[in-house]
């Protein structure tokens, strides 16, 4: 049994953080993922855009290896589910009990079970860790409260933290900047290329595509289907907005790029 | 003052009477620990229903000449494991699922015994515990399981607080959920039946969730969740056994109306959850 619990993390440098191999999942006979491919380098900063139901969720709890997919591979590191211990999953609203007795610390604390293992409890280094995440997403002044006095952006940012004293080398951010002010966003967005200097993969999912324009290496334009991945300006074209958006976008010829005007998600339900 | 001492000291002039506090005990202390996860996880259906389902177990062991722990222990682990199977892959919900077999076990349980002729005696003790009964051998296995359920929640803390906090998280980090999950319902079984003699199958579920409730008004932080909820625990042991003695009420019924009594009060009058402080607060506006 210990050996279960203690399962060591497997990794091969050489292969890319993530690979994705024609992975498709169904809910219900709807494909919410359609045979997507792609492979991810390190130290690349990716934004994940898409309309609301594109899959962006599904796929990010697909490669945390929460859903199972229908068919396809996924790697990490070259290796599948259960081999590795690096990724870290900050979904857009934890489901979890708000009232549970437990502060700040401990829940930054638990990104690092695995890497203390069985049998054995947080030392003095691992406390360090925790401190140093806290203080890198600024809110190191709430250790000690308990989770559910802190506000909902307090929150996210925990669980930001929670990643980075996991050490992860994928970490993957579900809508981690809606509702968001500005300040909170730029603290996150400092974070990110900390990580990112440090050769961590990131995918954030988002809805502003502007924001993806301006601020990530790469786009990836979900929707159900990847539809183009790529630098920005290879991804946000014309044609490949219209197929990932129909009519909801509108679209301004603007020099030779192309100026988004409207991706808004609110005004959704009255054209469907 | 020697009259207090007296009083206090009186009821262990008996054996039986020392025995039955050193089971309160162990009972007072071991449940309450496992209870807080039975609280948090929102497993006190599944606590009363394994403990129902443990009684064909036990009658069948006072019908072969058992000791009446191996075959609770037996039935426990094999219905914890049962549930768990259950509540993963099926059609039907799983408080349903739970309610099926719990009720059937228990009629079975209860039909076996209705066979005996001092069918009304032995039901009552297995129902409603029979802490006076304790016998030295009883009180050993009860030291033995409850030091390994105690040994066993400190060695998994980290884990067992992952897996009932965030599951996902316990996910990502490739835990092994399914059999932490496991261990902690077998946990369940074990602590159980530790508490048959004591407090009976009808009255465990008390153990687990009152103390440990009460505790939860007062705490912010697992571990002293536990321990506050151990001391609770241990505390209305011993008084409700003083009170069996002093106004001869049944000992099982008499722990638990302790532990209700300080809930109640606890309830009314923690500091920030307590219903007082609310009505305060929402006065102050």
């Amino acid at each position: 049994m210990a050996q279960l619990l203690t399962r060591p993390p497997s990794h091969d440098v050489s292969a890319p953080p993530i690979q994705v191999e024609s992975v498709s999942l169904c809910y219900n006979g709807v494909f919410a993922l359609r045979d997507i491919t792609f492979s991810l380098p390190s130290g690349q900063l990716v934004a994940v855009v898409g309309p609301n139901g594109a899959g962006k969720t599904t796929l990010f709890r697909v490669i945390a290896g929460i859903l199972r997919p229908d068919a396809g591979l996924v790697h990490v590191y070259g290796h599948g589910p259960g081999g590795h211990v690096c990724i870290a999953y900050v979904p857009q609203r934890r489901q979890v009990d708000w009232s549970f007795p437990v502060t700040v610390k401990e829940v930054v604390m638990m990104g690092r079970i695995r890497k203390i293992g069985l049998f054995r409890r947080p030392d003095r280094r691992d406390w360090a860790f925790v401190h140093h995440a806290l203080e890198r997403v600024g809110v190191d002044d709430l250790g000690n409260q308990q989770i559910g006095e802190l506000s909902g952006g307090q929150q996210q940012r925990v669980f930001l933290a929670q990643a980075l004293a996991q050490e992860a080398e994928v970490v993957l951010l579900d809508e981690p900047l809606t509702g968001l002010d500005m300040p909170s966003q730029e603290a996150i967005f400092a974070t990110l290329d900390e990580l990112k200097r440090e050769d961590v993969a990131i995918m954030v999912a988002t809805h502003d595509l502007n924001l993806a324009a301006e601020r990530f290496d790469q786009v990836m334009l979900l929707n159900r289907r990847l539809i183009a991945f790529g630098i920005p300006e290879d991804v946000f074209t014309r044609s490949s907005l219209l197929e990932a958006y129909g009519g909801y976008v509108h679209l301004l010829p603007e020099g030779d790029g192309v100026l988004i005007a409207d991706t808004c998600c609110e005004c959704e339900e009255e054209y469907l | 003052m020697s009259e207090i001492l007296n009083w206090i000291a009186q009821p262990f002039s008996y054996a039986f009477m020392i025995r039955g506090l050193w089971a309160s005990l162990i009972v007072g202390v071991v449940c309450p620990v496992l209870g807080t996860y039975v609280v948090l996880r929102g497993m006190a259906f599944m606590g009363d229903a394994l403990a129902h389902i443990i009684l064909p177990g036990v009658v069948l062991a006072f019908l072969l000449g058992w000791p009446l722990a191996t075959g609770a222990l037996l039935v426990g682990v094999l219905a914890a494991l049962a549930i768990g199977a259950v509540s993963k892959r099926s059609e039907i919900k799983q408080d349903a699922a739970i309610g099926v077999v719990f009720a059937g076990a228990f009629a079975l349980g209860v039909a076996l015994i209705s066979m005996q002729r001092s069918y009304a005696v032995d039901l009552a003790h297995i129902l409603f515990g029979d802490l006076l009964g304790v016998s030295d051998s009883d009180l050993w296995l009860m030291a033995g399981l409850g030091t390994l359920v105690l040994l066993t929640v400190f060695v998994l803390y980290k884990e067992f607080l992952v897996i009932s906090f965030d599951p996902v998280l316990a996910t990502t980090l490739r835990l092994p959920v399914s059999l932490l999950q496991n261990i902690l319902l077998v946990l369940l079984a074990v602590v159980i039946v530790i508490s048959i003699q004591a407090v009976g199958v009808a009255l465990v579920l008390a153990m687990l969730v009152t103390p440990a409730s009460t505790a939860y008004l007062f705490t912010r932080r697992l571990p002293s969740m536990m321990l506050l909820s151990a001391g609770i625990g241990s505390l209305s042991a011993a008084l409700g056994l003083y009170l069996s003695f002093y106004i001869n009420v049944a000992s099982g019924p008499a722990i638990v109306l302790v532990e209700t009594a300080i809930f109640i009060l606890a309830f009314v009058l923690a500091p920030h959850r307590g219903v007082l402080w609310e009505l305060i607060r929402s006065r102050q506006g």
